[in-house]
């Protein structure tokens, strides 16, 4: 008995305020958050406990997937996701393999497309703000000024506030912030393609491109799928490039975490949860196989 | 993820191979594709760097400098008035945000060192669980759990604004804390751990008096990290604190986004002000941060 209390004992110590805080803030929050999501808190009174509220089931989701206003915050999500991913791993990509092979100022280039990362998006934004104005013709500024300055008038556009495809705009300050984050993971993984490998394709006389098609790419794998994983569930919180660049009450660049913004500071708290749960599921898809993966992996 | 980068000792990028061969028979077209690649890399550098023209330019601008016609020109004037105003506005929240980070990067390193440690060296039955539900705490949309937790908060009565931050940023920062030092430790031979044992010292003796002197490394590259990421918050700052009390980036956005007549200038100083700790730590501590970067996605 006293064996094991002084072999379990001290690990638990160390370990145990840390799985207390992540047990209640983490888990159980997630658990308060399903359980207010399906009440009918709507109001203030309510969420502050001087009126009662009632259980509701599933019934603000359904609302919320009804609503033509929700939707449009899900098709902005997406189409910001899958423009924020390709243009990230896009750049990333291209960058790591300009700088993979031996240069000059190597540092120097590698420094300045990371440089982006250390920034806040809300300062980044506000200079991103400015450089997407919508404004054209005599009154442009920012970078529709700038396309007129070197002849590409006709790449002019309203950015982000265009009704439909505004929030795909939005995904550009947010891929010069990341793409050099991918880059410094496709470095890793090109640097730790062992050079034999490459030799030994080059003596069996391989192209260029069946040394990438068979040894790099095989090779790179790991490190594209860790880098969708980041820049992907990076991309469902997108929260505060939207609130500098844009305006929370913009419709045209609303999304799920703007939602909840917006639900939390009107009260509805009911349906403030229900978003927020929507949104932890679509993380969870992305994040939870991976994490199992890596488990995995750590076990052999 | 294959690489051994997730050790942030070794996460620094290594230098490139040198290539056998480069040279010799091609000599001509590996040099157009040498110009080439610099002529690209170049390329990057310059679209990169165009927001930070326009953040400096327009910073020393004068108010009726602001034209359109003008946007992308040199002040006619240079003053010195818009980073004043900043300076004014911001420093407050400046300082405040000092007081924030330095308690919340110095704290969850503490658990997480601690954490790191009793995962990599006690093999409990289920310790890989436990590590890996720690983990998903790292990738939950903090919207997830910010209607329950702002009631939490609410109930406990922490104070409003920075110590509520604080606290905030300790919990969520434990899981990428945890990683970091739980990666690190695996590297520490083992025969230093188990030398300890056999000299009689017990399991909190070893941490304090073996490991903790070995984890100074890890201690740096956990601290950049905790440090950039509190310093660059919005969202806990936005739900938690007001403009009197609360970081400098909810302050830099009130001053972007707060009055109708944009004050570009100032805005844009304030971005740099914002940004210099950031900024600083990233290029004199750059190893250490990407040390950050790589085992923020590097598990297992």
């Amino acid at each position: 008995m006293l064996r094991k209390v002084r072999q379990w004992g001290p690990p638990l110590l160390l370990i145990s305020p840390s799985l207390v805080l992540i047990g209640v803030f983490v888990y159980g929050l997630i658990a308060v958050n399903a359980w207010t999501s399906m009440t009918d808190s709507h109001t203030a009174a309510q969420s502050t406990g001087q009126a009662p509220t009632r259980m509701v089931g599933l019934a603000n989701y359904a609302e919320l997937l009804d609503s033509d206003a929700f939707r449009h915050s899900l098709k902005n999500l997406v189409l910001y996701t899958v423009v924020f991913l390709a243009g990230a791993m896009f750049f990333g990509f291209l960058w790591a393999w300009l700088l993979d092979r031996p240069l000059r100022f190597e540092g120097v280039f590698r420094a300045v497309y990371l440089f982006p990362m250390s920034v806040s998006f809300v300062a980044s934004g506000v200079v991103w703000r400015w450089l997407l104005n919508s404004n054209q013709g005599e009154n442009a500024s920012g970078l529709n000024r700038l396309f007129q300055m070197v002849g590409l008038d006709f790449l002019q556009n309203n950015w982000w506030n265009d009704i439909d495809v505004g929030i795909a705009a939005i995904a550009v300050p947010a891929i010069w912030q990341l793409a050099g984050y991918v880059m410094a993971l496709f470095l890793a993984g090109f640097r730790g393609i062992p050079a034999e490998l490459r030799e030994a394709a080059r003596i069996d006389g391989a192209s260029e491109w069946k040394l990438y098609r068979h040894v790099v790419f095989p090779q790179l794998s790991p490190v594209a799928l860790a880098a969708v994983i980041i820049i992907g569930h990076m991309s469902l919180k997108v929260f505060d490039l939207i609130m500098s660049i844009s305006k929370p009450a913009n419709y045209q660049t609303k999304v799920p975490a703007i939602d909840i913004f917006l639900l939390k500071s009107q009260y509805d708290y009911a349906n403030a949860a229900a978003v927020a749960a929507i949104l932890l599921i679509f993380v969870a898809v992305l994040i939870v196989p991976y994490l199992v993966q890596v488990a995995r992996g750590a076990k052999r | 993820m294959t690489t051994t980068s997730a050790a942030p000792l070794a996460a620094d990028l290594p230098t490139p191979r040198r290539q056998k061969g480069a040279r010799g028979p091609g000599n001509e077209r590996f040099s157009v594709s040498r110009t080439v690649r610099y002529a690209l890399l170049l390329f990057f550098l310059v679209v990169i760097l165009i927001p930070v023209y326009v953040l400096l330019v327009t910073s020393f601008k004068g108010p009726g400098d602001a034209a359109a016609t003008r946007a992308w020109n040199l002040p006619i004037s240079w003053t010195l008035e818009n980073w004043r105003e900043a300076w004014r506005t911001l420093s407050p929240a400046l300082w405040r945000t000092v007081q924030m980070v330095v308690p919340a990067a110095v704290i969850s390193s503490f658990l997480g060192s601690m954490n790191g440690f009793v995962l990599s060296r006690w093999r409990f039955r289920g310790a890989n669980i436990v590590f890996t539900l720690i983990l998903f705490g790292m990738f939950i949309p903090y919207q997830a759990v910010i209607i329950p937790l702002n009631q939490l908060v609410l109930g406990i009565g922490l104070p409003s604004g920075i110590p509520t931050l604080i606290v905030l940023h300790v919990i969520y920062g434990i899981p990428i804390t945890t990683l970091i030092f739980r990666n690190y430790y695996e590297s520490v031979p083992a025969e230093l751990i188990e030398a300890a044992r056999v000299d009689g010292a017990g399991m909190l003796r070893t941490y304090r008096s073996v490991v903790l002197p070995l984890s100074i490394p890890s201690f740096v590259v956990v601290l950049i990290w905790q440090f950039t990421s509190a310093w660059n918050d919005f969202l806990f700052a936005v739900f938690f604190s007001s403009s009197q009390n609360g970081p400098v980036t909810l302050a830099l956005n009130n001053l972007a986004n707060g009055s109708i007549l944009q004050n570009y200038g100032a805005s844009m100083a304030g971005a740099v002000l914002a940004s210099v700790p950031t900024l600083l730590v990233y290029i004199l501590l750059g190893r250490y941060f990407i040390g950050g970067l790589m085992s923020g996605s590097v598990k297992g």
